[in-house]
């Protein structure tokens, strides 16, 4: 050979004898330039030429940081709700061999289906005061829509299939004799489930979690309908960056856009981490 | 622990894996359940272990009546194939899972927990792995670790369920030796499945052969070797011949000629002869003996192995003879079987 390896100079390390390598991951690069980098980094040039204390008084005023609140708030506490029940309905599918299942295994999937919008006027009109549950739960002092508490509902709704759909495929991977070596043991039903059933689940939920709530976070569609869209109290941060663009105040929505992105960063990050993290112990 | 199965039947919806079953384990005993696939020896452990529920009898622990107690009641130490451990603890959390799930005052404190995974350690060689994972171990090491954690109860008798199956030949012989080490030191009551005959024979103090959800024999290796009592453990169990023959008088007939064997108390009819192929005698001329042509011939290790074909039907059977044995280059042979047994014909 008269080239060798010293010869070449730095070069990338051959990943597999497949060949391709190079020709797929110049295709990988520039198409998540185009459809991700160049829109975000477009993003981040809009509201950078905004200046700094423009920036901080779009960041800091009232009505902004009340909508992001409502925004990550409202989608943390539906991603937890969903963690809870949407592990709940994957145990059933997984374990439980019931006539019906495959039509309930299948109803998961309909949130991804169907058009948010759709789902925002449904919701809307069974949780109105004068709706089918509304109507139930305005005796008990319970508003739903027009409210925080509906827009929860409405992103328990959109999430739920995102939780399920990642917990489900490790749960049927469980080793039944894992359980049995337990029981064997002397290991009860509760503490088999608590900790060695949870603990080999757990990264599957936190990545659950960080889908459900990241779709939360950004959901328009169903939440407008419900939300009641208050400012102050049941504004969402994408609606809010709808109504600046609609005032034509493209730097402001930017701005809020780019807090919502950095944010979005800073979670995902922290997810990651607890992911390398367990995923290090649990091997 | 004595363990006794008494009259034991399992239905796994309406199809049978065990019809029948009864066995006595003695205290301390070592004993194998060997039987091929769909034999019901895997069947027949769960049940001892409470992982499955008889459809109709009882099995005792001592004088106790254990088929009503759930798993974790019945205290015992069970080893899977595929070692089952809990990838998510280190080495010593998994020894010590059974001691930290117990309740109140017969909870160990943690420091006792500790000591007793590490001195379990010693007892199977993987001293100072305390802190690996189990994907941080080799398969050998993995199958140490179960026997560790089942013997961290004080199990009152250990089950394993192809305790070797899924390692490779030279760790199998390894662990083999070093289970029955194991096995004098601790005295435990121990039951084992394999499908492995070198396994079991070398291994159990009495072995179980199982066939079809039945037991066909129990006994030491000597016993099931040398005197099998069913045509299924004699194919089953080493190698073996096998001629369809007629009795006539006490006088064993291969088709139209007596082959030289009494049979006295035999009913007169039609029967398979059963041998060993190394215990035959070889004979010159023939007057009453087994003869074929010579069909095939191979070497196996330190033997030769001849096919014959035996008669007008010719029927095949397999001896076999010394390596530099004379009659392997003839073109016909004739020998009489050493020790033989007689069946009925199915």
């Amino acid at each position: 050979m008269t080239t060798a390896p010293a010869q070449a100079g730095w070069r990338f390390r051959q990943p597999s004898v497949i060949p391709g390598f190079g020709l797929t991951l110049g295709f990988s690069l520039a198409y998540l330039t185009l459809i991700i980098l160049i829109p975000l980094s477009g993003l981040i040039w809009r509201s950078a030429s905004l200046g700094w204390v423009d920036f901080w008084a779009i960041a800091s005023d009232r009505r902004t940081i009340n909508a992001l609140q409502i925004s990550f708030g409202t989608a943390f506490i539906a991603a937890a709700v969903n963690v809870v029940f949407g592990t709940l309905v994957a145990w059933v599918l997984v374990r439980y061999r019931f006539p019906g299942r495959r039509i309930v295994d299948a109803m998961v999937d309909l949130p991804f289906a169907l058009p948010t919008a759709v789902a925002g006027i449904a919701l809307t009109t069974l949780y109105a005061p004068n709706g089918w549950i509304g109507k139930l739960l305005m005796p008990l002092g319970l508003k739903v829509a027009y409210t925080p508490l509906g827009i929860v509902i409405a992103l328990i709704f959109i999430g739920l299939p995102f939780v399920v759909r990642t917990v489900q495929p490790i749960m049927e991977e469980i080793d039944k004799e894992v359980e049995e070596a337990a029981a064997t043991l002397g290991a009860s039903r509760f503490q088999i489930i608590t900790r060695i059933l949870f603990p080999g689940l757990a990264p599957a939920i936190i990545t659950g979690f960080s889908l459900a709530f990241a779709r939360g976070v950004g959901e328009y569609g169903s939440v407008i309908f419900i939300a009641g869209n208050l400012p102050y109290k049941s504004e969402i941060a994408p609606l809010l960056i709808v109504i600046r663009l609609e005032e034509y105040n493209y730097p402001a929505a930017t701005a809020i856009a780019a807090i919502m992105l950095a944010l979005s960063f800073l979670m995902l990050l922290i997810v990651n981490l607890v992911q390398t993290w367990s995923r290090k112990r649990y091997g | 622990m004595e363990v006794r199965v008494a009259n034991v039947r399992k239905e796994f919806e309406r199809f049978p894996a065990l019809h029948d079953v009864s066995l006595d384990i003695k205290s301390g005993e070592l004993i194998a359940l060997l039987g091929p696939s769909g034999s019901g020896k895997t069947t027949l452990l769960r049940l001892i272990a409470g992982l499955e529920r008889p459809t109709r009898g009882k099995i005792f622990f001592g004088d106790e009546d254990a088929s009503q107690k759930s798993i974790q009641e019945r205290n015992v130490g069970f080893v899977f194939q595929h070692y089952a451990l809990f990838r998510h603890m280190t080495v010593a959390d998994n020894i010590g899972f059974g001691l930290k799930v117990r309740h109140g005052a017969s909870r160990p404190p943690a420091a006792e927990i500790r000591r007793r995974a590490s001195e379990l350690l010693d007892l199977v060689q993987l001293s100072g792995l305390e802190k690996r994972y189990p994907a941080q171990l080799s398969g050998g090491q993995r199958q140490r670790v179960a026997l560790a954690r089942a013997m961290a109860i004080e199990p009152k008798v250990l089950l394993l369920d192809e305790p070797f199956g899924a390692l490779d030949a030279q760790v199998r012989r390894e662990l083999r030796r070093w289970l029955r080490e194991i096995h004098d030191a601790t005295g435990h009551t121990t039951v084992f499945v394999t499908h492995d005959q070198e396994e079991a024979l070398e291994l159990a103090d009495r072995v179980v052969v199982m066939s079809q959800g039945r037991i066909e024999q129990v006994g030491t290796a000597d016993d099931i070797y040398d005197t099998p009592n069913s045509p299924f453990v004699y194919g089953f169990i080493g190698e073996s011949s096998s001629l369809p023959v007629k009795i006539e008088n006490g006088e064993i007939w291969l088709a139209d000629r007596p082959i030289g064997l009494q049979a006295p108390h035999a009913p007169s009819g039609d029967a398979t002869l059963y041998f060993r192929p190394h215990d035959v005698e070889l004979l010159e001329g023939c007057s009453g003996c087994i003869a074929g042509t010579v069909a095939a011939s191979r070497r196996v290790a330190g033997t030769r192995r001849v096919e014959l074909e035996i008669g007008g039907e010719r029927q095949r059977v397999e001896i076999e003879l010394p390596v530099d044995h004379p009659a392997a280059q003839k073109s016909r042979v004739a020998f009489r079987p050493g020790r033989w047994k007689l069946f009925p014909a199915a």
